[in-house]
């Protein structure tokens, strides 16, 4: 066959005993996307993720669409964590339009992002646990979800794709007696997440199956430019929201969870005691949020950039360093918007991880990667 | 207006209820009264005790209960009976229908949702139903290049193996539908089939998941039949039988749990990895194989071999039961039945209606299916708990736990059960 062939679909000449097996894009435990995976008996020769099945092209549709127009689309690729996927976006917006933000808005917009972090990882914890075969790990998260879910609703108008954050403060302000009923809503929701660690966490199943697999060493993690929670179960102390404070988290005590041990269950552990930390995060900023002013800055109509000004703004995501590389032109449209996700980073080392694993670990090691495929492919 | 049928007409629903009155009664009068006719003409009708039994008089035989009972209670001796309803297949698949439904709930209770709610109306009792005639009618797709009668008979032959194992397991005194006196003998044999099955059903369908699957299966099936055999030696050198109606008799006083705890506990693992329950549910695990060795099955084939499951929890259930929690013995609390019914007979104002021989089980029989299906639904019920407890494990740590340590705890359970014998505690001559 003289034509070039994708590299699924090539025949490969490989040994008799080894099968080749394609995990997904048609599979319970792959996501939008497929793995190709080489086991010989049990084992895992190969691997070979092949993402690219849910690409939208949003960084082409960013370039015909203005500053203000772009944001409804650039949350789509994370939904659930729509509020951290436009942070980088309207920081940098900001910084090219020369917007000074109030303060009320800055705070804001920490608990919304932190309040959208949980909602996140909620939902990843819940596909892990059904993952590893825990119904009740699916049911529980994915329940106590809706806690969240309604406080953003309260906020924002709506359940996931909030469209909240724009360039200048946030679309709308806090309603009447929010500061109550979160704190109300988080303390519960703090509450309930500590009772995963005895059907989940403390399981002596889970901890048989997840540790001592997948291990990602501290040198590995950093030389595979990995982010996020696989970076700090891995024994590095890497948080945007400490290193690189952006909006208000310099004035707020956050604290990061590092684990030494890199294995699966170090990963699915970070992100559980992130959301912890994410709770007292949001205290801190109802405390120390100012109770009454401006939440947004009233812009002109069409604002245009300069000619040729770039801006890279990063933040902290559910999934790691999530940056926004935005080229302006003298027009209303940004002349080139590049996202630089978590989710594709952390994917790098899933074929290191997965060699010479056994194949019931394939899903425990690649969900823990904190790996969402629609952010990846955008 | 009903919100589950939102263009239901009482009207139209009484045209069809007549229309097809109509249909029957035109059939019925040009069709079956002439060939009912042309069969007399032809036929001698039997004289029974010195009466003509004419079509009108067999009627009114039918509708006299004190004829019919008796008639009711010699089929209940029939293998037939037995075969299809009472300790056999009927009486099988309605608890494990009863099973299916308290999983459903019990599970939704635990994680925090409704579960079955709206077929049927009472907490959707009915949705089992829904779901069979859903499968029913769904297409059976069979993959291209399958090894088709193979492919066909393997949930058949699964049904079949399972049906076989029920009818081995006595409910009541004398209620069993094969009473053998090798009966575990030949339970260890039909559980020996299981994994072929699996195996020939997984092989036969061409594909890559059921494969590995059906090869996950048939490790943990076989590995974990050794320790399920030797966990039962115990009871077997206690009771000095085979026999599983004579094992149950033996326990009339102490259940053998009591003595040989350790051979229960290896047995009920076995029996979750027999069944492929969580948290063994490796041949099936979703994750990795999409649905182990049933991906390919399709409609209802697949239907069948959730009926085969089921049925194989159910005696496997009923086994843990009769083995080592005393079977049917219990305390009697079954009410009598009230003699002057029979007697006297029923008085329903001026009339009175004499049934004689009304009492079709007797209430040794009744209190003992009680005692039996109590018992089983709570072995059930911790059969299901671990569903909603444990994630699912691998199969290297399945493997080391069935050779390494069931093996070993169950030759410390075989030298417990020979050190009451020997002691002369238990077994044979011994105190109990």
């Amino acid at each position: 066959m003289s034509k070039e062939l994708l590299p699924g679909l090539a025949l490969q000449k490989v040994d008799e005993r080894i099968m080749t097996l394609n995990v997904g894009p048609q599979h319970p435990g792959s996501g939008h996307m497929r793995i190709i995976v080489q086991i010989d008996g049990d084992f895992i020769v190969a691997c070979d993720p092949d993402p690219g099945y849910v690409h939208r092209g949003e960084e082409k549709m960013a370039e015909y669409r203005n500053y203000i127009t772009n944001i409804p689309h650039l949350e789509r690729p994370v939904i659930h964590d729509s509020c951290n996927v436009l942070y980088p976006y309207v920081l940098g917006v900001e910084e090219i339009l020369g917007i000074e933000v109030p303060e009320r808005a800055k705070y804001v917009r920490v608990i919304a992002s932190e309040l959208n972090r949980c909602i996140y990882t909620m939902y990843w914890l819940a596909i892990y646990g059904i993952f590893l075969g825990h119904s009740t790990m699916f049911m529980w998260p994915a329940g106590d979800r809706e806690l969240l879910i309604d406080l953003m609703e309260k906020m924002t108008g709506a359940r996931v794709t909030h469209a909240h954050f724009v360039p200048g403060g946030v679309r709308n302000d806090l309603p009447a007696n929010f500061e109550d009923v979160c704190l109300r809503q988080v303390n519960y929701f703090e509450k309930r997440i500590k009772e995963y660690a005895a059907v989940f966490y403390d399981n002596p199943i889970l901890i048989a199956r997840t540790k001592d697999t997948g291990v990602l060493s501290r040198q590995d993690a950093i030389r595979l430019g990995t982010t996020g929670s696989v970076l700090r179960a891995s024994g590095v102390d890497y948080d945007l929201r400490k290193k690189e404070p952006y909006d208000v988290y310099d004035e707020l005590d956050v604290h990061t969870n590092v684990m030494k041990e890199g294995d699966s269950y170090a990963r699915s552990k970070v992100p559980w005691l992130d959301m912890m930390e994410s709770c007292n995060i949001i205290r801190q900023a109802l405390q120390k949020m100012p109770k009454s002013g401006s939440v947004r800055v009233k812009l002109k109509p069409n604002p245009k950039g300069k000619v040729f000004d770039t801006v890279y703004k990063r933040v902290e995501s559910g999934r790691g360093s999530l940056g926004c590389y935005i080229v302006s032109d003298a027009k209303p449209e940004p002349y080139r918007v590049k996202l630089s996700v978590g989710s594709f980073r952390n994917l790098i080392a899933l074929p290191y991880l997965l060699k010479g694993e056994k194949l019931g670990n394939m899903p425990s090691v690649y969900w823990s990667l904190n790996y969402w495929p629609v952010e990846a492919d955008r | 207006m009903s919100v589950i049928a939102p263009n239901f007409k009482f009207s139209e629903f009484v045209k069809s209820i007549l229309d097809n009155v109509f249909w029957m009664l035109l059939i019925f009068v040009l069709i079956g009264i002439p060939a009912v006719m042309i069969s007399l003409f032809y036929i001698d009708l039997p004289v029974i005790n010195g009466e003509l039994l004419t079509p009108f008089l067999a009627l009114t035989w039918l509708a006299d209960p004190s004829r019919t009972l008796p008639i009711l209670k010699s089929f209940m001796t029939t293998d037939l009976f037995r075969i299809a309803a009472f300790p056999g297949f009927g009486f099988a698949a309605l608890l494990a229908a009863g099973t299916i439904f308290i999983e459903r709930k019990m599970l939704a209770k635990l994680q925090l949702r409704v579960g079955p709610f709206y077929c049927g109306k009472v907490e959707g009792i009915l949705q089992l139903m829904g779901d069979g005639l859903k499968l029913i009618s769904k297409e059976i797709i069979i993959p291209a290049k399958a090894d088709k009668p193979i492919f066909w008979a393997a949930p058949v032959i699964f049904v079949a193996t399972a049906a076989a194992f029920v009818a081995l397991i006595p409910v009541a005194p004398g209620w069993v539908v094969a009473d053998v006196d090798v009966g575990l003998l030949a339970v260890f044999a039909i559980i020996g089939f299981f994994p072929i099955i699996t195996i020939l059903s997984a092989w036969s369908s061409n594909s890559k998941f059921p494969f590995i699957g059906g090869i996950r299966a048939l490790h943990q099936m076989v590995s974990f039949e050794i320790p399920l055999i030797l966990s039962l030696l115990g009871v077997v050198i206690l009771t000095g039988t085979l026999n599983l109606s004579e094992i149950v008799a033996s326990q009339s006083n102490f259940p053998w749990i009591i003595f040989l705890p350790i051979g229960a506990i290896i047995f009920f693992i076995t029996i979750l990895a027999e069944l492929e329950r969580i948290p063994f549910d490796l041949p099936e695990a979703e994750s990795e194989i999409v649905a182990g060795w049933l991906t390919e099955f399709s409609g209802m084939i697949y239907g069948l071999v959730q009926l085969g499951t089921y049925l194989k929890l159910y005696a496997f259930a009923g086994l843990f039961v009769v083995l080592f929690l005393g079977g049917w013995t219990g305390p009697m609390i079954w009410p009598p039945f009230p003699e002057e019914i029979i007697t006297n007979g029923i008085v329903m104002g001026p009339i009175t209606m004499k049934i004689p021989g009304l009492p079709v089980f007797s209430q040794e029989m009744l209190n003992g299916v009680m005692w039996f299906v109590i018992k089983t639904v709570g072995v059930i019920f911790f059969i299901l708990l671990p569903r909603g407890v444990f994630p699912r494990i691998r199969i290297d740590m399945l493997l080391s736990l069935g050779w390494y340590k069931l093996i070993g705890l169950a030759f410390v359970n075989i030298f417990i059960a020979l050190g009451l014998l020997y002691a002369g505690v238990l077994g044979p001559g011994g105190l109990l």
